[in-house]
């Protein structure tokens, strides 16, 4: 008993403890040296219709944030969706072929760590239309660890399960579905939960560069319009949105992982 | 061996095989000579890291021979079939299916003509074979390891192939399991008379299970050695081996060999070798 209480501090009243040092410091900060940053309780003022109604539309930049959160969610959607397609397929090329990998590594290692802010431009000059540039761009950002993780899957397939297909001489497609497919998939359900947390913290810079509805697009309009209140709120909101997405990703990899 | 009138079931003509690039290559397998009659149980027994694990490959058509044939049935072996069924030395059972959905892998692909509830009754009838009917729907993570390799039994039987290869099936097992699936064996192979070949380093397990036994010689370019026959009558007592002359006699004849001319092979020794032999000189002094 005495310790399930000690094992409930560590977890709910730590962070608790943290969060209010954290509001603490905030507070001093906007009252003494910074005096354009909003004070917490102001910020929780101006904030407060966008988050008690979040999903209310009262024109076009007046939207409740859940609302805001809601368009970046399904342009991620969209963009990841397209980093899988794109990534996955890549990835099993790359653990396969041994050729493939040789000439294609050092492209993607020079390619992985270019910023979202460099691609975008090169998007919209591609596809003129600000929609498909952040889709292209979300994508080939976000693809990277998943075509990387999928192909550290296929590679690390023991020989036995190989062997196995062989001597049962399974078709080509059943190979594929019943042998490779599940024993990378662990690898690449890791591939796929780095992607998604990359194309959400690249969603804001697009939003922000295309001016696209959205969280990060409100965040952009806010601070143009000194509304700094709202910088504050979008930044918590996109926090708390990647962290449930990564927790969702993790949840789902637990349980792959265990079966 | 004794002249035969007719071909040999499975045969291996000069077979060899070695590894690596030609300079610093390693020959594994020289001169292998082999004739299996159809349903005849042979064992090959030798030495850890002598090639037995080539040997069943290349029988089972994983990988080819560098020179020689490996002939089923007149006819040469060019990659994995139907006709052969493979034990796997770590039971290789693919650990997200049940141990149904194993062995139904397997049979869904050979008789991929047949409707679901037959190809059902025919697994299911494998799982019985094999006393693992409760286990049906357990994947491998939950069986012992004995209960595992009874599922890769089932498995390589449930193809009803010609020829069984076992791949040291039972050397990962405690020696009480062991003893359990040795008999299941035993009995299995009584039920159906398949052409077995078993690679294992117990002479014992040899004894009890097959018609002929032929020792391995140590690496590198192992060979096989003088065929030792097993004419015990089955079923064979595994009490009886400690005292039963047959049974000393060919043990005898098998260590014979593998502690002797078995353990120079032609190439130079390697470090493990020759530190054996030393360690066996002092002893005799």
């Amino acid at each position: 008993m005495k310790k399930k209480l000690h094992f409930d501090v560590a977890t709910y009243a730590l962070p608790l403890l943290g969060s209010l040092i954290i509001l603490a410091i905030w507070a001093v900060s906007s009252a003494t040296w910074s005096k354009n940053l909003p004070s917490p309780s102001k910020t929780w003022e101006v904030s407060r219709p966008f988050i008690v109604a979040p999903f209310e539309k009262r024109g076009e930049l007046d939207q409740g944030i859940g609302r805001f959160a809601w368009y970046s969610l399904w342009l991620v959607a969209k963009g990841y969706t397209l980093a899988l397609l794109i990534g996955t397929p890549l990835g099993f090329l790359l653990g396969r072929s041994k050729l493939f990998a040789k000439g294609l590594d050092p492209i993607i290692q020079v390619l992985r760590p270019v910023s979202p802010l460099a691609w975008l431009p090169l998007g919209l000059v591609l596809f003129e239309k600000s929609q498909p540039a952040a889709l292209f761009t979300i994508a080939i950002c976000a693809m990277w660890p998943t075509v990387l993780n999928t192909a550290l899957g296929v590679r690390s397939i023991p020989q036995d399960y190989l062997n196995v297909a062989k001597v049962l001489q399974l078709s080509p497609a059943k190979t594929f579905f019943k042998v490779l497919l599940p024993a990378a998939l662990p690898y690449m359900f890791t591939g796929f939960r780095l992607s998604l947390g990359i194309a959400w913290l690249v969603i804001v810079a697009v939003e922000m560069l295309t001016g696209s509805p959205g969280v990060g697009g409100f965040l952009w309009q806010e601070y143009n319009s000194l509304i700094y209140e709202h910088i504050i709120l979008c930044i918590l909101t996109i926090g708390l949105v990647g962290f449930v997405l990564d927790r969702l990703m993790s949840m789902v990899e637990t349980r792959l992982r265990a079966s | 061996m004794a002249a035969k009138d007719t071909v040999a079931f499975l045969q291996l003509k000069n077979v060899s095989k070695g590894f690596g690039p030609s300079k610093d290559r390693t020959e594994v397998l020289a001169d292998i000579n082999l004739d299996v009659e159809r349903g005849e149980f042979v064992a090959i027994v030798g030495y850890s890291g002598a090639g037995k694990t080539t040997l069943i490959n290349l029988m089972a058509g994983l990988s080819t021979p560098d020179t020689g044939k490996i002939l089923l049935d007149g006819k040469p072996i060019t990659g994995p079939g139907a006709d052969r069924g493979l034990i796997f030395q770590n039971y290789s059972l693919l650990p997200w299916m049940t141990a149904f959905d194993n062995i139904f892998l397997a049979v869904d692909q050979t008789y991929a003509d047949w409707d679901r509830d037959k190809k059902t009754a025919h697994v299911e009838r494998y799982l019985e074979m094999v006393n693992l009917a409760a286990a049906r729907d357990k994947k491998p993570a939950e069986l012992s390891g004995g209960m595992k390799q009874r599922v890769a039994v089932a498995r390589a039987l449930a193809t009803e192939p010609q020829v069984l290869l076992m791949d040291e099936p039972l050397g990962a097992l405690d020696a009480l399991t062991r003893a359990t699936i040795q008999d299941e064996i035993a009995r299995i192979w009584a039920e159906t008379r398949k052409t077995v070949v078993l690679i294992t380093n117990d002479v014992d397990e040899g004894i009890l299970l097959a018609d002929r036994i032929i020792p391995l010689s140590m690496g590198p370019g192992a060979t096989l050695g003088p065929a030792v026959d097993v004419s015990i009558p089955r079923p064979r007592d595994r009490k009886a081996m400690n005292h039963d002359a047959r049974f000393k006699l060919v043990r005898n004849r098998v260590i014979e060999y593998l502690l002797g001319p078995g353990r120079r092979s032609g190439e130079p020794q390697a470090q493990g070798t020759a530190s054996v032999a030393v360690r066996t000189d002092t002893v005799a002094a």
